[in-house]
């Protein structure tokens, strides 16, 4: 897994141009799935056992933090605006992509002072270009920031394994399925990091019985960190609840049971500030119970996101717990 | 293409006179009647098909020559940021709260009109003679303001005007050679390219027209109104912000939104929504090959119906095009004709061309 998941991390994918992620995702689950197809807003939906059983739709989402263009100027710097959870913080000296092998480097006006973070305004990027001519950027191009991956001890440290990770997660557990009594609906969304657009638009097209979202989620085990009973290592995270939605508790203990069941390691989770495509999901048609398969990862939204190998594992085996048997949710 | 392109670059008088009493209505967001009515009568006699549904949006639909047409939605909205009156104070002024946004600092001292037959009136400011420092520092807070009809009691004002009515900027429109002047260029510039794109059939495309309502308080009527046509593309057809005078200080102004003279904005990304990669491409394309100007708005916050249209059912291919205008949201707001009529051309020349391989992402 730790080669598929390099290969996606290192994949260039901001917001609306996933293309790149979904040609990999795409040359690694067709074999084992028995429909695919790419919806108008570019989600892929692979499906297994189509018009069997309970419909569960497992969605992942393929974007990730980026900027686009906003200007070029005079002397070849380029002004940029954000997309999606850009911190400024991350801004200065850090490197950005664009198609085409092209790389830029962020800087700040000198009006900032030493410590502080640039606002976007007073940030721009240096294609080492000299005008508005030799500047291989225009208005409106996309860009993503740019990083290697490394494994550190039993940990990957990467940008975008938010949520490339959770990406992997559902490829893997397709792999190992092969089959199952639901009608399984992988659907590898877009967009989710400007307002989980590609969900909302895909679980309208799916309409599935149960939504599923694999997604990171915060920690609380750094150094004077954030109160959160989620840590590295622990298991994978059954949200209970987030900033934008509420687990349907059917679908916790559903996922509680499992683990138990399969002698999985898992946390509860209760996150504070910060959703996922279920949030989207849950809202679509008539209403749709949600819940979320969270990878625990630190750093979020920065070049060098962190997650543990035997959390990304335990995901796995716990989302094929969840799939390979018929899944019903009882009205208590 | 310049030659054989059916739209004249210059505006007729027909175009203008529409544009003109487009831009003089009264229509806040809920309150769209008058202009309904003015879109209306220009376009049913070129509607295939022409309905009001729920929420007051107008769809027209216009079918040109062929089978398997290309079902294309473009969306102008037609309300317009303005107040409506909420109770009529002790002496006959009118009390009242903003629809959309509007700054503030734009409403004092300003002549506005009241419900459809546009009663005069002003919103009332204190003479500087009579201000503090202190106040001259402030904004006078909305709350503290009243529309003044020229009554002196309650009562006479209530036999004129209701809780709920609405008022807008009292401006009229004017030319001035290549500029013209008006208040609601937002977006009664888009409605007015909307209406005569409907003048024009084109093979292949069958052409959905939407006038909504409610645009400036949430993009709520373009959301139904999606959701009804289910279209196959939707381009929505707007009026964005130029903020492109020179800066203060003589440096290089980067935050412009968007260019006067420079042709239609094109949306590349906004608040709301990424545009759809192969309709950018296709409208890129298009201006270039025609030789037809245009821009890429700056990518940044704000959002057009498009954000409501491309989130409809299973997702709908969706991108934005915009006249640039100096000074929206306030009571007077300047175009460039030679961007009114690129923006049309425009338009009309994508969907002459489009197939679905625009669609491709």
């Amino acid at each position: 897994m730790q080669e598929l998941i390099q290969r996606l991390v290192e994949a260039f994918g901001p917001s609306g141009k996933e293309d790149q992620v979904r040609d990999i995702v795409r040359g690694e689950i067709e074999p084992y799935v028995d429909e695919i197809s790419v919806s108008p807003l570019g989600g892929l939906h692979a499906i297994v056992n189509p018009g069997g059983g309970t419909k569960i739709m497992v969605a992942a989402h393929m974007d990730e933090i980026g900027v686009i263009i906003s200007h070029v100027d005079g002397n070849g710097f380029a002004r940029f605006h954000k997309i999606g959870g850009v911190f400024p913080q991350t801004l200065v000296g850090h490197r950005v992509r664009f198609e085409g092998d092209v790389t830029g480097v962020i800087g700040a006006e000198a009006s900032v002072e030493i410590g502080d973070a640039p606002k976007l305004a007073e940030a721009f990027i240096d294609f080492g270009a000299s005008s508005v001519a030799e500047c291989p950027v225009r208005v409106g191009d996309l860009g993503a920031f740019t990083r290697p991956f490394v494994k550190l001890g039993n940990r990957y440290v990467a940008k975008s394994l938010d949520d490339r990770v959770g990406v992997a997660v559902a490829i893997e557990a397709a792999k190992r399925l092969r089959n199952s009594p639901n009608e399984v609906q992988f659907a590898f969304t877009t967009q989710e990091e400007v307002g989980l657009r590609g969900a909302r638009t895909s679980a309208y097209g799916l309409d599935p019985d149960v939504g599923i979202a694999l997604d990171v989620t915060r920690t609380g085990d750094t150094p004077k960190g954030i109160k959160m009973a989620i840590e590295l290592g622990g298991g994978p995270a059954i949200k209970v609840r987030d900033s934008g939605s509420l687990s349907d508790p059917r679908v916790v203990d559903l996922m509680v049971r499992r683990a138990e069941a399969a002698h999985i390691p898992y946390q509860l989770e209760v996150l504070q500030a910060g959703t996922t495509d279920a949030t989207a999901i849950q809202l679509t048609r008539a209403g749709v119970p949600v819940g979320v398969i969270s990878i625990p990862c630190r750093y979020i939204h920065t070049p060098s996101e962190m997650v543990d190998a035997g959390d990304v594992e335990n995901s796995v085996k716990l989302l094929v717990e969840i799939l390979k048997a018929p899944v019903t949710l009882d009205r208590e | 293409m310049g030659l054989d392109s059916p739209i004249p670059a210059r505006p007729s008088a027909t175009h203008l006179r529409l544009l003109r009493n487009l831009t003089e209505a009264v229509g806040i967001s809920g309150s769209e009647a008058q202009v309904r009515e003015i879109v209306r009568a220009h376009v049913e006699p070129l509607a295939d098909e022409i309905r009001t549904d729920a929420m007051g949006n107008l769809l027209v639909i216009r079918k040109g020559p062929g089978r398997r047409r290309l079902r294309v939605m473009l969306a102008a909205h037609m309300d317009e940021v303005g107040l409506m009156v909420v109770s009529v104070g002790s002496e006959g002024e009118l009390k009242f709260e903003r629809v959309g946004g509007l700054d503030a600092r734009q409403l004092v001292g300003k002549p506005v009109w009241i419900g459809k037959d546009r009663l005069p009136g002003v919103i009332g400011g204190k003479p500087v003679h009579l201000t503090t420092r202190e106040e001259r520092k402030q904004t006078t807070k909305v709350e503290s303001m009243g529309i003044d009809i020229g009554v002196s009691k309650k009562e006479a004002a209530e036999g004129k005007i209701t809780p709920g009515t609405g008022a807008v900027f009292a401006t009229s429109f004017r030319r001035i050679r290549g500029t013209l002047r008006a208040k609601a260029l937002d977006d009664r510039m888009g409605v007015a390219i909307l209406a005569e794109l409907l003048e024009h059939p084109i093979e292949g495309i069958e052409l959905q027209a939407a006038f909504t309502v409610q645009e400036e308080i949430g993009l709520r009527g373009a959301q139904i109104a999606a959701h009804t046509l289910k279209p196959d593309v939707a381009i929505a057809l707007d009026c964005t912000p130029a903020r492109d005078l020179p800066t203060w200080d003589g440096e290089e102004n980067t935050q412009y939104n968007a260019r006067l003279g420079h042709g239609p904005a094109i949306y590349a990304a906004d608040g709301r929504t990424l545009a759809h990669p192969g309709l950018l491409r296709h409208l890129v394309d298009t201006a270039e090959t025609a030789g037809i100007p245009y821009q890429i708005r700056q990518p940044g916050g704000g959002g057009t119906d498009a954000g409501a249209i491309h989130l409809t059912r299973e997702g709908i291919p969706s991108i934005s095009v915009s006249v640039p205008a100096r000074y929206i949201h306030t009571a007077c707001s300047i175009a460039y004709v030679s961007d009114w009529r690129n923006t049309v051309r425009l338009v009309h020349a994508a969907m002459s061309t489009m197939t679905r391989s625009a669609l491709r992402r």
